[in-house]
């Protein structure tokens, strides 16, 4: 064998090693923090986490029950914003927008996916927490729904694409309306997709902290209403690990795996619900 | 001027300037010029439809023969761009000048693939009834049946009317198209290479079907298949690059064609 042929030879395993490696890292990466949440998390995770309020510094046990409610409630009102928005917005792109303007609702939606989460907190600040001179549910979540637009926009657009025009055409011959063609033909078909996409983004924005810090803030009590400081576990979470008691620590690894467990959950449902999704007659 | 019903009726909803339509005459263009934005597609097209016949228009492919149907119910407009000049009457009336989702609700087409909603095969019937503000059970029930009969179709869907289109045979599904069209109740039915994607078998129910549904709608047939035509068809008009060559009884066309493109795509010799 030639030097040529051996030297190629090493290339070639080398890089395939390389990039094999680098896959397991990635893999990895998951299973190692899900391993370690699971151990320390599941260590401090009991029946008290997911029913009674935090205890005062000092005294053990209590759980985070207000904290969960509190996602609960933003994640509802998140969703009051982003979900119309997201969904109508995905509607227009796909079935009624024209050239230019789809354009630029289409490049400033990729652009509003990447604004950083902290400056979606401050626009939510400057907006309902400067005005009302307190922290409340409804900053934060106005500043999480704003977070879900841009994505459930694209995925509703992408579902309603997925949807052949043939479908569109028959509607319309029957002398029904673009809209309701749209509603009652066209967007039953996408259902799938769109539900996914919802899931995916709500899941993308429960573990949000950043914007959560100056808008909703955190309360150690239930808050009633949604015009009050209102608790959350991705702030929870930074605020037990930073603290410096060891029960909190334990606290802040329970509530990171029930964080994670939720997410898990709704992007694993996602997913099945996309591979299960319908195929349109027969080729 | 002495004007029978259906003339006065006619002309009531026609503009001042039209003469008194013909009642065998369900549909009329003249000089109808269309563009695909700069392209040039049809050339000053001319041609009647008549009441209760099934007219077929035949030609090879990219001669404009479904361009021309799709502007019977104007669905050239779902193309960007699209833009026919001429007219085109209905009834007496111009089509480019009536409301859009009305005039498809008296003029319904049938597609080249079976387009059933992903929906049961009671709800794709009920669809156009629904839009339509139609929403009593017992009259939706009615209208299915009707429509599904009159498609041939119901004797073999009628235990599964709650079943979802999409396990119907390619056949039954364009049966089933034909139906949720018929149960609008359309004056006239646009049928865009019906049969394509079916086999001898299904295509010959379908045939069938549409020699039965003559006395309830005129149709107008787009077909490929040159034997098709010959033996569904009372008129037949033959399409060449975007003109109408030549507009007949079939057997005329069939037999001794005016024209000698007719003769030579007629005889297989392009085409």
């Amino acid at each position: 064998m030639s030097f040529r042929t051996r030297w190629r030879k090493f290339v070639n395993v080398f890089m395939l090693s390389l990039t094999g490696l680098c896959a397991l890292v990635t893999v990895s990466i998951l299973f190692f923090i899900l391993g370690y949440l699971l151990w320390y998390g599941g260590k401090s995770l009991n029946w008290a986490f997911f029913t009674h309020l935090p205890t005062p510094v000092g005294e053990t046990g209590g759980g985070m029950a207000n904290a969960i409610v509190g996602s609960g409630k933003l994640l509802l009102l998140a969703s009051l914003v982003g979900v119309p928005v997201g969904i109508l917005g995905g509607v227009y792109l796909a079935e009624f927008g024209g050239q230019t303007f789809s354009f630029v609702v289409r490049y400033t939606t990729d652009l509003l996916n990447g604004v950083p989460s902290i400056v979606m907190g401050i626009f939510a600040y400057t907006i309902i927490v400067l005005p009302m001179h307190h922290f409340s549910a409804l900053a934060g979540g106005l500043a999480l729904g704003v977070m879900m637009i841009p994505i459930a926009v694209r995925t509703t657009e992408e579902s309603l694409r997925s949807v052949p025009g043939t479908l569109r055409e028959g509607a319309l011959a029957l002398g029904t309306s673009k809209w309701k063609t749209v509603a009652t033909v066209v967007m039953p078909a996408a259902m799938r997709g769109i539900v996914t996409g919802v899931m995916l983004t709500l899941a993308r924005v429960a573990g949000e902290t950043a914007p959560l810090l100056f808008t909703a803030f955190s309360n150690r009590f239930w808050s009633s209403g949604w015009n009050q400081p209102i608790a959350s576990l991705p702030v929870m979470i930074y605020t037990y690990a930073i603290a410096p008691y060891d029960d909190w620590h334990r606290q802040a690894w329970a509530a990171g795996l029930v964080l994670l467990a939720l997410v898990l959950v709704a992007n694993i449902g996602a997913r099945l619900l996309v591979s299960r999704g319908i195929s349109f007659g027969k080729a | 001027m002495v004007k029978t019903t259906e003339e006065s009726r006619s002309t009531a909803r026609a503009p001042a300037t039209t003469p008194a339509w013909p009642s065998d005459l369900k549909m009329r263009a003249t000089g109808l010029d269309f563009y695909y934005g700069g392209r040039q597609a049809l050339y000053s097209i001319g041609l009647q439809i008549l009441t209760g016949r099934i007219t077929a228009l035949i030609g090879p492919s990219g001669c404009g023969k479904t361009t021309f149907l799709r502007i019977l119910n104007r669905m050239y407009e779902t193309v960007p761009h699209a833009r026919p000049e001429g007219e085109v009457f209905l009834d007496g009336e111009d089509i480019f000048s009536l409301d859009v989702v009305g005039l498809r609700r008296r003029v319904g087409m049938v597609f080249q693939k079976p387009n059933p909603f992903p929906k049961s095969i009671f709800d794709n019937i009920a669809y156009g009834l629904r839009v339509n503000g139609m929403d009593r059970h017992s009259t939706l029930a009615e209208a299915v049946e009707r429509s599904l009969r009159r498609a041939a179709l119901w004797e073999e869907v009628k235990d599964q009317l709650h079943k979802s289109a999409y396990a119907l045979s390619g056949g039954q599904q364009q049966r089933l198209c034909i139906a949720r069209a018929l149960a609008v109740e359309p004056e006239a039915l646009l049928l865009d290479e019906p049969c394509s994607a079916l086999d001898p078998i299904a295509t010959a129910k379908i045939e069938e079907l549409l020699f039965n549904l003559k006395d309830l709608c005129t149709m107008v047939i787009v077909t490929h298949n040159m034997q098709q035509a010959a033996r569904v068809a009372d008129y037949t008009g033959f399409f060449l690059m975007g003109r109408l060559i030549e507009f007949n009884k079939t057997a005329v066309i069939f037999k001794t064609p005016a024209r000698k493109e007719t003769e030579d795509y007629i005889t297989g010799r392009f085409g």
